[in-house]
């Protein structure tokens, strides 16, 4: 069928069929058909696209809720899940002001005279994160906690000039998977050691460490020795931790780290089913030169008066191309700038006071957990934030299943990661639960396993 | 528009709180008990502000942006459309936003449908065989593209395929991702006509060929008729057809890239499927692939079960390139932009494209006598390229002067000095959503601003003149490397 | 209009040489200064290094600009300008004079008629500049 003719009009275009013609006739063709000349006809698509027909907005959003109902999601059920996603408290500020349009429909501000909102907000959480992490410089955010990781490790090995990256295996095993697959795609070596071993593995080819504290079960990991470690050998130290442990943990600066990452979806973003997230990378001053990614600078205008530009441009890939030392060429703004808004709105006493309500909520829970039969803590040496490893006498999995007849989504397995993990159960709690849902949660599991070991 | 807002640590007072938390409910302990008293940190330098402050700070930078919302925005090759506000309210319903990401498969299968159909119809589109939606941006697309790619020739054992050729209008992101992925970079010149030379083409290919990146319509706002036999070409001699689809609003409903001979592309969600930039992000690189290229796709890949019609993820992808996200990519930003294609179906995507080649047509005609055409043709796509050659001549007004002229008219700039190829570009791009009366505003403007560079040059080289700052000092932003505020990190007393 | 000193010699790269007996001086053209704009960082290479005839000895930035500098001539580092590094807008306001870049102590003296004389260049970087 070789279509005739515009296409009537449709929602979210302006035009009306009287501008169309009157636009036709000005560009000086007959028919819309002949702006298509270019198109060698061969490729043209005439027909309808093979996808469904349009729905009214509000048959739309009956769609759309009709998928969403068919998800158990953390404002109805109590959600135990952490593991690198976490359910924090989100002031209602941070949706409101981050959603607004000036905001949101904005594109990357390289007009900085248009710009002056989202770069001293971009600028504020730069500075935010270099007063969580203690590091001097923070870039303007980068895709997810993974790939900031995976860009440490490239920068680590564009700066030293080796080519080995040791990982922990205390990392997230996706972020791990995540720096593999980066390492891969340029031939460089990835190793991946438990950490009580790293130290051995040092070499005059390491380009750096990664490791993670609080890492991926939870625990607060020692990183002097490794630091130290590290350092002799000429490598460098790579640190993800998590923000919210941050407002009561040491900053990894004070272990001498030179770059530390993390997850950020904890400030004030939506969980969403994993994205999009907010990497951030920040590092030591010395790597102005090097590090991925954009960043925000003060500067005066023609009068005088304070402003602020991205700057550094010139390390990035649409100068750079082919040289450039990494291919980012974005950040994630608005999640920035929820993340700034929601650490002016809880500021620095209430995210001392969330974390340390995670805190005691997490040994709360694990405490009155571990009281039950069967059921024991994996790494019981070592402290926690508001994340720890259990051993279950069930398959977590089992567990899991049972738990959601009870409005609860259970933590996550850990039998995926290693027969040594085998019935391993990943719990965290945050301040969004109550001592009421703490119990809730324990007292089934406590049916939960009664009833399988009936 | 206020002249000055301080930063959020300025408005700071010790003692004040913007957010009220819970008293704690269990038994406590001290952190020092709970974590050991070494591991504790002393200070947090975070401000402290009421939640009046917090509204008021953020409020008056929002009034310091320009966006969409605000205005015209013909960004070349940004598609700075219209972001409906449906896919707002459908990517806010908490059986989306409130979803943990491992969560049990089970109680996700609306979210993994959402995402299964939107693979499809974006494969549908575009004419390819499936679709990954886990790059983060262009770019992560571009990388992933080429991981592909690369592990796509190393499993036949084709191992001395180490060359990307690029043209030399691409964007600056085609060579640094080829780069990052180990590959060689052979550019190539555009024609006079600012496509490609189909001889330098021939020329650059051989035995080494891994894939050729081509954006379609390509930067100058030009489709690339050769297109066929370009890929024929590198079929030919054994590579692969990588499309950048940061040009694929100029094609939707009319053709289709994968009938084309691209054997792999990516969509920018935040462009071509009306997902706000937000200020740079977040966006999502979506990437679809022909069937040879289905094996690589990153890990894990939503299937449908056939007999249960069950959805899940599936990870026993053996020759997948492996994981490129920390989870399943921007699950949200998915969800606008299914909710967008919903909303318009077949005939409104087509209706898409019809109208974007019209405006930037309209625009075209009415200002190739202001200013000269970058590549004479007689029709452009989605976007038409103005150089100001012409100005800078004549009055030393350079196409950046122009940009900030139009700010003080209330208008975004186009954008300047890409493509490469064009000296003193202007990229105008303005997107099917706009009206036939805020082109003519703009057309009104550029001609007024056309005229200036002749009468009162000093008016464009001195603009802005009322944004809230005028131009800024980008040579001190560099030297002097303000990149936070440091009276935060002074010693205390 | 950018000058053009008559006693340099010049390279297609844009780079300056001034000859004094077996030690050259190597800057950038005041033509390149101005087509960079703001300089605001310098990476040149240690004394004591081999530099080759047209290969890259270090890079030179702008604002939104990155350019490799190439060596005009063969031989070996004897000295380099660290008064502008911390002040690169020397190169800008005095590219032949305070704002020289590197002293190269040639190894192969015949290369020189390779470069280009004063009048030579202007023309090139006209043809080059439309």
């Amino acid at each position: 069928m070789q279509r005739r003719g515009l296409t009537k009009n449709v929602a979210y275009i302006s035009n009306t069929d009287t501008d169309r013609q009157e636009m036709l006739s000005a560009i000086g063709v007959s028919s819309f058909n002949e702006l298509l000349a270019p198109i060698p006809s061969q490729v043209r698509w005439s027909g309808d696209l093979p996808i469904p027909p349009a729905l009214d907005e509000h048959s739309l959003y009956r769609h759309l809720s009709a998928l969403a109902a068919r998800n158990a999601n953390a404002e109805e059920m109590l959600c135990f899940l952490g593991a690198g996603i976490y359910d924090h408290f989100r002031p209602a500020v941070v949706a409101a002001l981050a959603s607004r349009g000036e905001f949101a429909t904005a594109y990357t501000p390289y007009q900085p005279e248009m710009s002056q909102g989202m770069l001293q907000a971009i600028y504020e959480f730069q500075t935010m994160i270099c007063g969580l992490t203690g590091m001097e410089l923070s870039n303007a955010s980068m895709y997810d906690a993974a790939t900031s990781l995976a860009e440490a490790a490239l920068m680590a090995v564009h700066t030293t000039g080796r080519e080995q990256v040791v990982v922990l295996t205390n990392v997230h095993p996706n972020y791990r998977e995540v720096v593999k697959t980066y390492l891969k795609s340029s031939s460089l070596e990835y190793i991946e050691v438990c950490p009580e071993e790293a130290v051995e593995h040092f070499n005059s080819s390491t380009a750096c460490v990664l490791t993670q504290s609080p890492d991926f079960f939870g625990c607060v990991q020692p990183l002097q020795v490794l630091s130290s470690a590290v350092h002799k050998a000429g490598g460098l130290l790579v640190v993800a931790s998590d923000p919210v442990a941050l407002a009561l943990l040491k900053p990894p600066s004070y272990y001498d780290a030179d770059v530390v990452v993390g997850e950020g979806q904890g400030l004030g973003n939506a969980m969403a089913f994993g994205g999009p997230l907010l990497g951030f990378f920040a590092c030591k001053k010395s790597f102005v030169r090097s590090f991925p990614g954009r960043i925000v600078g003060g500067t005066v205008d023609l009068e005088g008066r304070r402003g602020y530009t991205m700057t550094l441009r010139t390390r990035e890939q649409d100068i750079r191309r082919e040289k450039a030392t990494s291919n980012i060429c974005t950040n994630q703004s608005l999640l920035a700038l929820a993340a700034t808004i929601y650490l002016s709105a809880m500021g620095k006493n209430g995210l001392r006071s969330a974390a340390d309500l995670s805190l005691q909520k997490a040994h709360y829970a694990c405490e009155r957990l571990c009281a039950l039969k069967g059921v024991s803590m994996l790494f019981p040496d070592r402290p926690f934030f508001k994340e720890f490893a259990l051993k279950l006498p069930v398959n977590p999995e089992i567990m899991n299943n049972a738990l959601l007849k009870h409005g609860i989504i259970g933590g996550l397995s850990l039998s995926q990661y290693g027969a040594h993990l085998a019935n391993g159960w990943l719990v965290c709690v945050t301040e969004t639960k109550t001592r009421g849902d703490i119990d809730l949660f324990v007292d089934a599991v406590r049916t939960i396993l009664e009833e399988v070991s009936c | 528009m206020i002249d000055h807002e301080p930063l959020i640590f300025e408005l700071s007072r010790n003692g004040r709180r913007g957010a009220n938390l819970p008293d704690c409910d269990v038994p406590q302990k001290s952190a020092a008990e709970l974590l050991g008293e070494e591991n504790l940190r002393s200070s947090l330098p975070l401000p402290e502000v009421s939640e009046l402050d917090v509204v008021r700070h953020f409020t008056r930078l929002s009034h310091r942006n320009y966006a969409i919302d605000t205005g015209f925005y013909p960004l070349g090759s940004c598609t700075m459309k219209y972001n409906p506000r449906i896919n707002e309210r459908t990517a806010a319903l908490p059986g989306f936003a409130s979803l943990h990401p491992m969560q049990p498969e089970q109680t996700a299968q609306g979210a993994l449908e959402l995402i299964y159909q939107l693979q499809q119809h974006l494969a549908d589109i575009c004419g390819m065989y499936a679709t990954t939606l886990q790059p983060s941006a262009g770019a992560h697309g571009e990388l992933l593209s080429m991981m592909m790619i690369k592990a796509y020739h190393s499993d036949r054992g084709d191992l001395q395929r180490n060359v990307v050729v690029i043209p030399d209008s691409a964007h600056g992101t085609n060579p640094a991702s080829a780069a990052s992925c180990g590959f060689k970079v052979k550019g190539i010149p555009s024609n006079d006509r600012g496509c490609t030379d189909l001889n330098a083409l021939k020329a650059a290919l051989g035995p080494d060929t891994a894939a050729l990146m081509l954006t379609n319509p390509n930067t100058v706002g030009l489709f690339e008729s050769d297109i066929v036999e370009i890929c024929q070409l590198v079929h030919d001699a054994g590579g692969l057809v990588y499309c950048d689809g940061a040009n694929m609003n100029a094609m939707l409903g009319l053709a289709r890239p994968g009938d084309m001979g691209f054997d792999v592309m990516h969509f920018n969600l935040h462009k071509t499927f009306s997902t706000p930039h937000g200020g740079g992000g977040p966006g999502c690189g979506a990437v679809s692939v022909k069937q040879r290229l289905e094996p690589y796709l990153p890990v894990p890949v939503v299937t449908r079960d056939k007999d249960t019609g069950a959805f899940s993820f599936c990870h026993d992808r053996p020759k997948s390139i492996g994981k490129i996200h920390s989870f399943y990519g921007a699950f949200l930003i998915a969800v606008r932009a299914y909710t967008y294609i919903r909303a318009l179906g077949p005939l409104g995507l087509r209706a898409v494209g019809e109208n974007a080649l019209i405006n930037a047509n309209y625009i075209r005609s009415q200002l190739q006598d202001s200013y000269d055409v970058a590549y004479k043709s007689p029709i452009c796509m989605h976007e038409v390229v103005l150089t100001a050659s012409r100005q800078k001549q004549q009055s030393g007004v350079r196409a950046l002067d122009i940009s900030k002229r139009l700010m003080d008219y209330g208008i975004h700039p186009p954008t300047n000095y890409f493509p490469l190829i064009v000296p003193e570009a202007l990229m105008i791009e303005p997107t099917e959503t706009e009206s036939k009366q805020t082109l003519d505003a703009f057309i009104e403007v550029m001609k007024r601003i056309a005229v200036e560079a002749i009468e009162c040059p000093e008016q464009l080289k001195s603009a802005p003149h009322n944004t809230p700052v005028s131009r800024l000092d980008e040579t001190l932003a560099v030297k002097s490397l303000d990149l936070r505020y440091e009276p935060l990190f002074a010693p205390e007393e | 209009m950018a000058t053009t000193p008559e006693d340099l010699k010049y390279s297609k790269t844009h780079e300056w040489v001034r000859i004094e007996g077996g030690v050259v001086t190597i800057g950038i053209t005041d033509h390149a200064q101005a087509e960079l704009g703001d300089i605001t960082y310098l990476d040149l290479p240690e004394p004591g290094r081999l530099l080759q005839f047209d290969a890259q000895f270090g890079e030179i930035e702008s604002v939104k600009a990155v350019s490799e500098l190439f060596s005009p001539v063969s031989g070996t580092v004897t000295e380099i300008n660290s008064s502008i590094i911390d002040h690169t807008e020397v190169v800008n306001e005095d590219p032949f004079g305070q704002g020289w870049l590197i002293k190269v102590e040639l190894s192969d003296s015949s290369e020189l008629a390779q470069l280009m004389t004063a009048e030579d260049y202007v023309k090139f970087a006209e043809a080059g500049a439309h």
